[in-house]
């Protein structure tokens, strides 16, 4: 339904979209993953017209969508990342506007906006002044506007931002409801959401696809490694040998905290089960292990090795011919300190 | 034909729920009723000062009132015009660009010249809803005026009227594409409106070939025949120009925004 070939678009110097390939097939649901400023926005407008690309094609239902633009925009409902409403007109005042101007037959448009309503649970609020609804009924008036045409594709741009966790719940049913029946791309930075909603997830970072899968595979992949969780007294630098040199280690993480208490993160090949090892060595060692837990990885911790790996990689080349050692250590600290920036955008 | 049709409802719909036309149409009648009754009152004042003249001193009465006050009214209304205008055009792209609507509409299987001549056209019959009041004024004075009222005068004051309003609101609306803040779009409005006005005061009388030009770029220059009656061709041509050119350069630049928006 959607092929992306090679797409590339550039501001100046600058591509904010480089080179990304995919596939949607009919009645999929895929998920556009990514950190703020990754390019998401940019690859849907492109897809939806709005914007042309520097290079590359992308096709939807066979159509160009630069050369065939009209043929394409009578396919696909948009919902860009503010809603695009008219806040003086009424819910079904509004959704007849946007009927019209998608082409819906006029004896059509009735039908069709009562049906939006319906999926998009408004219609006890068809009477009310747009900017009398609220954030949550405002999203679900922006969904039902990129639904209003029957398109056979669905373009929406991060729909649950900015809703109370409620609100992101009936959103989500929503697009679940949608699927089958309609071809569905939508972007999130919310890792959850992808896992709950999409079929397959792009995960793009800085302009570049950095994986592509399905969700159970992208998930499996890494459920496959465990993780251990210490809290330990003691120095930081000789828990981080310490635990390195357990036999079965990939990865050790150690971040010091306050009064030389430190957490880390062990991450081991899979299905082994360290802990035992790990315990005898701390202790051993001299440190006082104060807490152990096994962490499962989740799709959150594939996404930041995924777009932390890539900005370390771009970091190495760049100072590959200063002294390589104490770039090592550095380079492990801000990938810690990247993670950690990461993942409060991510939570947050 | 059908995307036409269904920006201009809405965008007309868009006039009447915001208070800005009432206010626009509101002033508009009060300030034209108000110098409407000034200019028939002074014109009364003055044909009996000529009467009394004429019969202490035998000249014949030369005066023909009606048009004296279909003439001044005219003038007036396009002056007021010039600062109006920008209040009613001000909003009509840069809203849409403020408030995302426009991304919509630009993803939309319609073409910006739908879009560009739904909107203008929705301007348009606001500006006659505003206009046509005002012939009541007329209608009124048409019964007692004595002599009759020149009926062709006033009907090519008003093409004259229509015609400059035209070319204001695509003007008008060009520059609200330029922004996404009505403000600086009507204040911008506003101050070109006024450099195209006040373009031929310095050079008048003059006939350098540059006086020429800025005679014939000032927009209320080309009303003055239809004032006096005579529907010039040159003068529609100019006005139908300038409501081409402020079309034709939105659609430029909505075209245009696709390449630049980052």
């Amino acid at each position: 339904m959607i092929e992306v070939e090679h797409l590339v678009k550039s501001y100046g110097q600058a591509r904010a979209v480089n080179d990304i390939s995919f596939k949607v097939e009919k009645g999929e649901i895929l998920g556009f993953l990514g950190p703020n400023g990754a390019g998401k926005t940019t690859t849907m407008r492109i897809l939806t017209g709005y914007l042309p690309a520097t290079g590359g094609t992308a096709r939807i239902a066979g159509f160009d969508v630069f050369e065939q633009s009209m043929e394409v925009r009578k396919r696909i409902g948009y919902l860009p990342e503010t809603p695009p409403l008219y806040p003086d007109m009424t819910v079904s005042d509004y959704l007849t506007f946007v009927a019209r101007i998608k082409g819906v037959a006029t004896a059509d448009i009735p039908n069709r906006v009562a049906e939006a309503m319906r999926m998009a649970t408004l219609t006890e609020r068809k009477d009310e002044l747009i900017k009398r609804l609220s954030r949550g009924f405002k999203q679900r008036v922006g969904i039902a506007q990129a639904i209003v045409h029957n398109p056979d594709v669905i373009i929406l741009d991060e729909p649950t931002v900015g809703l109370d966790p409620n609100q992101i719940k009936e959103v989500r049913g929503l697009i679940k409801n949608l699927a089958g029946q309609h071809t569905i791309i939508l972007s999130t930075h919310i890792l959850p959401e992808v896992e709950m909603t999409c079929d397959r997830v792009v995960i793009i970072n800085k302009g570049r696809i950095a994986a592509i899968d399905t969700t159970e595979n992208l998930t499996m992949q890494l459920k496959g490694g465990e993780r251990v969780r210490l809290q330990v007294k003691g120095s930081a630098e000789s828990l981080r040998e310490t635990l390195a040199s357990i036999e079965g280690v990939i990865n050790v993480e150690v971040n010091p905290g306050e009064d030389s208490l430190i957490n880390a993160d062990v991450e081991s090949e899979s299905g082994t089960d360290l802990r035992a090892r790990i315990a005898s060595r701390v202790v051993g060692g001299g440190f006082d292990l104060l807490e152990m837990r096994a962490v499962n990885l989740s799709l959150e911790d594939i996404f930041m090795q995924l777009t932390t790996e890539e900005k370390a990689g771009e970091k190495a080349e760049v100072i590959a011919e200063e002294k390589a050692e104490e770039v090592a250590e550095e380079k492990a600290e801000e990938v810690a300190e990247e993670k950690a920036a990461s993942h409060s955008e991510i939570s947050g | 034909m059908k995307g036409i049709l269904a920006i201009y409802r809405r965008e007309l719909g868009s006039y009447f729920v915001s208070p800005i036309a009432y206010i626009v149409i509101g002033f508009f009648l009060a300030l034209t009723g108000y110098f409407f009754a000034d200019i028939v009152g002074r014109v009364i004042e003055y044909s009996f000062r000529m009467q009394m003249q004429s019969a202490q001193f035998g000249a014949p009465p030369s005066l023909d009132a009606p048009m004296l006050v279909i003439r001044n009214f005219a003038g007036f209304v396009t002056t007021i015009l010039l600062f109006l205008v920008p209040m009613l055009t001000m909003g009509v792209y840069a809203e849409e660009r403020k408030r995302g609507t426009m991304e919509m509409l630009m993803t939309s299987p319609i073409t910006e010249f739908q879009i560009v001549m739904g909107k203008f056209l929705a301007s348009l019959t606001l500006f006659v809803v505003m206009l046509s009041p005002t012939l009541i004024y007329h209608l009124i004075i048409g019964r007692y005026s004595e002599p009759a009222l020149p009926w062709r005068i006033m009907w090519s004051g008003y093409l004259g009227i229509l015609l400059l309003g035209a070319g204001l609101l695509a003007l008008g609306s060009f520059i609200s594409s330029l922004t996404e803040n009505q403000i600086v779009a009507g204040v911008a409005t506003f101050v070109i409106f006024l450099l195209l006005w006040i373009l031929d005061f310095g050079v008048r009388g003059s006939s350098t070939a540059a006086g020429e030009i800025m005679k014939y770029i000032s927009i209320l220059q080309h009303y003055e025949t239809f004032a006096q009656g005579v529907i010039d061709t040159s003068s529609i041509i100019f006005y139908l120009s300038v409501v081409t050119l402020g079309l034709f350069l939105t659609l430029r630049n909505l075209d245009s925004m696709r390449w630049r928006r980052a």
